[in-house]
């Protein structure tokens, strides 16, 4: 081959893989990278299916409202939910077992950054949807409250929380207290939940969260059940942080 | 060679610009004898205002000026203080802060530091949350900040009447829009300056609020006989409508949290409720609702959860 077909060679894959990409909707400079750590070789496709719902501006970079929804979508395996801008890219993952494809809960956000989530289907597809979410930032490099204070030591891993019967279905909300340090503070470790799995009375899993460090502190978690579910009388919440301590935990209606 | 020239010139010129700092062009209205009012603009914080959302007062008496807050910038102290000057030539005797938010008090530097006078809470709020107010400011309106510092209060305010060339102040130490808000209430020309426990057509701000101690803040000035108030934003009023309205704003809020924690809505769903039509008409009230949902919510969803059994 000449060193001219080479080069015609080269231009044309560029070209392909340019044309075969799609174009990010929010324009973000961080996507490529993004898609290459989080869904290397799978099939990726933005999707206005999948609703991330946050305000505009954060008013508080520790605690950046965000609602999921990726119940339009049908056989959701998996939700992934990240920040491209962040220090710690990754936020929390979720399979909706027995709930709806929806979550809301609260995040720490270091700067302005694309907030996304990433759907997986049964085939393999990953749908991903989000909103770009301005803020002062310093969300992630901040000391927790708790941090500073004895009165999470004698609370960890205490909860709360409710349920409600809706005509869409009962909701959840659990809250659990915990300091969720990301370890990025000077001479703070990491400490945060990692798992957590909510449960019904007849122990069917309703859903599973893969909590990751930018989750606020004393993380606060909404989830939707589909009408089928029924109506529930409590629920079970385990799990445990990344030192080991242990969640468990009943939440009555 | 002209091109060289009128380059130089430009460059010159953008220097002499840059040298004359950012011009507020502040225009004391006169509302009552001896009493002026500096009314700045409905807005959030942008670097074209420089941080002028805020009303700042003063009165001339013949003991001396009186000024109610110092604005939001060491520029909008030094002119102000050139506006004083131009009009009379009384001495600045004292200057009421009054209370902790930024552009109330980082005009600060532009005072004899004798003059500046404050609740202790105040004081005690400016000297935790000072310092990171000043860098947000500088972030949020720009250059119009330069060279502003913080710069404390010396004086402590006891609450109580005081009399200052002929006008008997009366000074109330209220609180629950911060931890520490004075109202300063002008016996002789019957003028409250109500700083910002009161809002006129401007939606009410809440990063340290308290509604309940603010409602009750307003009934206290509600009782006072007045005759004209000074919202901290917002117009002038003859009249108590100012309160009305701030008081409508914050009982509404407070009911739409409470209802919605009770309803389990989650954060950003009470952020994107529908509002109502009197509130739409308050500015900024799209940036100002989300933000007191966030100020306020947690602590009212936090209430509507029941503890656990294990």
């Amino acid at each position: 081959m000449t060193a001219l077909s080479r080069l015609a060679v080269f231009a044309l894959a560029l070209w392909a893989a340019h044309a075969l990409a799609e174009p990010d909707p929010l324009d973000s400079a961080r996507w490529g990278d993004m898609r290459a750590q989080l869904f290397d070789g799978a099939t990726v496709v933005f999707d206005p299916r999948v609703g991330v719902t946050a305000p505009l501006t954060a008013e508080d970079p520790m605690n950046v409202p965000i609602a999921v929804d990726a119940s339009a979508l049908s056989n959701v395996v998996e939700v992934l939910v990240f920040a491209d801008f962040n220090p710690i890219t990754k936020v929390l993952a979720f399979r909706p077992l027995g709930a709806r494809a929806e979550l809301a809960f609260r995040i720490k956000l270091q700067q302005s950054s694309p907030v996304r989530a990433a759907a997986r289907t049964g085939d393999g597809v990953w749908h991903v949807g989000g909103t770009w979410v301005i803020t002062t930032g310093g969300g992630c490099t901040v000391p927790s409250t708790g941090s500073a204070s004895p009165e999470w030591q004698s609370r960890l891993n205490e909860v709360s929380g409710r349920i409600w019967s809706r005509p869409e279905g009962n909701r959840v909300r659990v809250r659990i207290i915990h300091p969720m340090d990301t370890g990025l503070a000077a001479s703070i470790p990491a400490f945060y939940i990692e798992q957590l799995a909510v449960t019904d009375s007849q122990q069917r899993v309703l859903m599973e969260i893969d909590a990751f460090e930018p989750v606020s502190e004393n993380p606060l978690f909404t989830l939707d059940l589909p009408p089928e579910a029924g109506e529930l009388a409590a629920i079970r919440i385990t799990g445990r942080d990344n030192n080991g301590n242990r969640v468990d935990a009943q939440v009555a209606r | 060679m002209t091109r060289l020239l009128a380059l130089l010139a430009l460059i010159a010129a953008a220097g002499s610009a840059m040298a004359a700092g950012f011009d507020y062009h502040l225009a004391p209205r006169q509302i009552a004898p001896g009493t002026w009012v500096l009314e700045g603009k409905q807005e959030d914080f942008t670097f074209a205002n420089g941080g002028r959302i805020v009303n700042t007062a003063f009165v001339v008496t013949e003991a001396g000026v009186v000024v109610i807050d110092s604005g939001p910038s060491r520029q909008y102290g030094e002119q102000t203080v050139a506006a004083i000057a131009r009009l009379t030539g009384q001495p600045i005797v004292k200057v009421w802060i009054t209370h902790h938010h930024p552009d109330h008090f980082l005009g600060n530097q532009a005072f004899p530091p004798a003059t500046l006078s404050a609740l202790a809470q105040t004081t005690t709020s400016i000297e935790t949350e000072g310092k990171a107010f000043n860098e947000n400011m500088y972030r949020l309106v720009g250059d119009a900040m330069r060279d502003t510092e913080v710069v404390l209060p010396t004086q402590s305010v006891a609450p109580g009447t005081v009399d200052i060339g002929g006008h008997r102040f009366e000074l109330l130490a209220l609180d629950g829009h911060t931890a520490g808000d004075l109202a300063v209430f002008d016996h002789r020309t019957g003028v409250l300056f109500a700083g910002d426990l009161v809002f006129h057509d401007r939606t009410p701000t809440t990063p340290h609020a308290t509604i309940a101690r603010w409602l009750k803040s307003l009934d206290t000035l509600d009782a006072l006989p007045f005759k004209q108030v000074v919202p901290g934003h917002g117009p002038v009023a003859a009249d108590n409508g100012p309160i009305r309205q701030t008081r409508d704003y914050l009982h509404w809020l407070d009911g739409v949290l409470k209802q919605s924690a009770a309803a389990g809505l989650d954060m950003t769903e009470v952020m994107h409720l529908p509002l109502p039509k009197i509130f739409r008409q308050l500015a900024v009230i799209d940036t100002e609702y989300p933000r007191s949902v966030s100020h306020l919510y947690p602590a009212v969803e936090e209430a509507a959860l029941k503890p656990s059994a294990h």
